[in-house]
């Protein structure tokens, strides 16, 4: 049977990319971040995961607002990145792994979330800049991928509340998935940051230590709030959260946290950072 | 080198019943119909021929996206609180703004009215806070 191993949750901010290509991890505005993954590295070396399902939003790379799905799954064979406008390098391309994408969109729509579905499939630096943090200096991915697309762009957007249960209908589908393969979840994005408007530069230290003492014990908590609320608090792209939020569904009931790195600033944002580790359902009954 | 009308940046925004966030536009269905042609100009800074295009002749440029008269104003006059106020969503104005070398931290501070430096110090304060 498939194991889900647990999730990694970072920020995905495209500076951090254009960072890795000069070579900036040991520089001291970028260390306290990037130092942030070396548990992440640990971590990944024991769980062995060779499928990554990264919840992420899209920033006008694959989606633009000619078609703007709230919740939309890529069941590609392969994943590639494209120019994005501002200069970053290209990030390498994904091997993707069909069967799973396919097996997870029956049980998503199964449960009634209604998605939209991708045989093709641009994904951007918010999946990319994740994976190079993770798999850093990797000749290529050690995991095959199957991106879930969350709309943070335009309102509405879904609701905290929905997006977990989206992710909780993707641990189902994982739980469900007769293969052996090791799933690493992964949330990118946040935490609170504002690019636009006169609050630029907006951040909320402690509703994003709300959501990551929360995240992993009591996810439920992060629903007491609907977007606009979060968007009021973390800032209009502090609400990337939701892709965290999902992410926590599709790790399974229970988790234990690994690690978890907080730094003020990363470019505009609260940049974070954790591990969870999934806990098998068996192992809590041997310990009750 | 293009420079960002520093005065716009200043500019009280207008108040709306359906922007309940001080300083913060959400980007719904309004916005998104309004500002279509410009993001939608935006978007196709995807592509580096279109950006070089946009830079040898900006008018013809934003006339194939039909940008309204305030769209091409607040454009030519690098507002970008004034882009907002038309429609503009960020994720797309970043691919304008990289055109020009600016990052979101200048847009950021271009919009708040700081220096950059002031801007970053801001950010700084941030992680002091408790």
């Amino acid at each position: 049977m498939a194991e889900t191993v647990g999730g990694i949750l970072t920020s995905h901010v495209p500076a951090i990319g254009g960072a890795i290509a000069r070579g900036a991890q040991n520089e001291p505005y970028w260390k306290p971040f990037f130092d942030g993954f070396l548990p992440v590295h640990k971590w990944l070396k024991d769980a062995k995961p060779d499928v990554a399902v990264v919840f992420y939003n899209d920033h006008g790379l694959n989606f633009f607002l000619d078609k703007m799905p709230t919740f939309a799954v890529g069941a590609a064979k392969q994943y590639n990145n494209a120019d994005e406008g501002w200069g970053l390098p290209l990030f390498k391309s994904f091997e993707g792994m069909p069967e799973l994408s396919w097996h997870i969109i029956e049980t998503l729509v199964a449960d009634e979330f209604d998605v939209t579905t991708c045989q093709e499939m641009l994904v951007d630096h918010a999946l990319s800049i994740p994976a190079e943090l993770s798999w850093p200096k990797a000749d290529r991915w050690p995991v095959k991928l199957v991106p879930i697309a969350i709309n943070t762009v335009q309102h509405p957007l879904p609701s905290p509340k929905r997006c977990l249960a989206l992710g909780r209908s993707v641990a189902k589908a994982l739980a469900n998935w007769p293969g052996s393969e090791r799933i690493v979840v992964m949330g990118t994005g946040g935490l609170s940051h504002q690019l636009d408007g006169t609050r630029a530069g907006h951040i909320n230290k402690e509703y994003d230590r709300f959501c990551m003492d929360n995240l992993g014990p009591n996810p439920d908590a992060l629903t007491q709030h609907t977007s606009l609320e979060i968007v009021d608090l973390a800032g209009s792209q502090g609400i990337e959260i939701l892709n965290w939020i999902a992410a926590r569904g599709a790790m399974g009931e229970n988790v234990t946290e690994i690690s978890r790195n907080y730094h003020i600033p990363i470019s505009n944002t609260a940049a974070a950072t954790m591990v969870l580790e999934t806990l098998p359902a068996k192992k809590l009954g041997l310990a009750a | 080198m293009a420079t960002l009308n520093q005065s716009a940046a200043t500019r009280k925004p207008e108040p709306h019943s359906r922007q309940p966030i001080e300083g913060t536009t959400i980007f719904d269905g309004h916005e998104a119909m309004k500002g279509y042609g410009l993001n939608a100009m935006c978007f196709s800074f995807n592509d580096a021929a279109n950006r070089k295009a946009f830079l040898e002749d900006e008018a013809a440029y934003c006339a194939r996206f039909h940008l309204t008269p305030a769209q091409i104003e607040v454009v030519a006059k690098r507002d970008v609180l004034g882009m907002i106020r038309e429609g503009g969503n960020i994720y797309y104005l970043a691919k304008l703004a990289g055109i020009f070398g600016l990052n979101v931290q200048d847009v950021g501070a271009l919009q708040t009215g700081m220096s950059v430096e002031d801007f970053k110090a801001k950010l700084l304060a941030a992680a002091k806070e408790d």
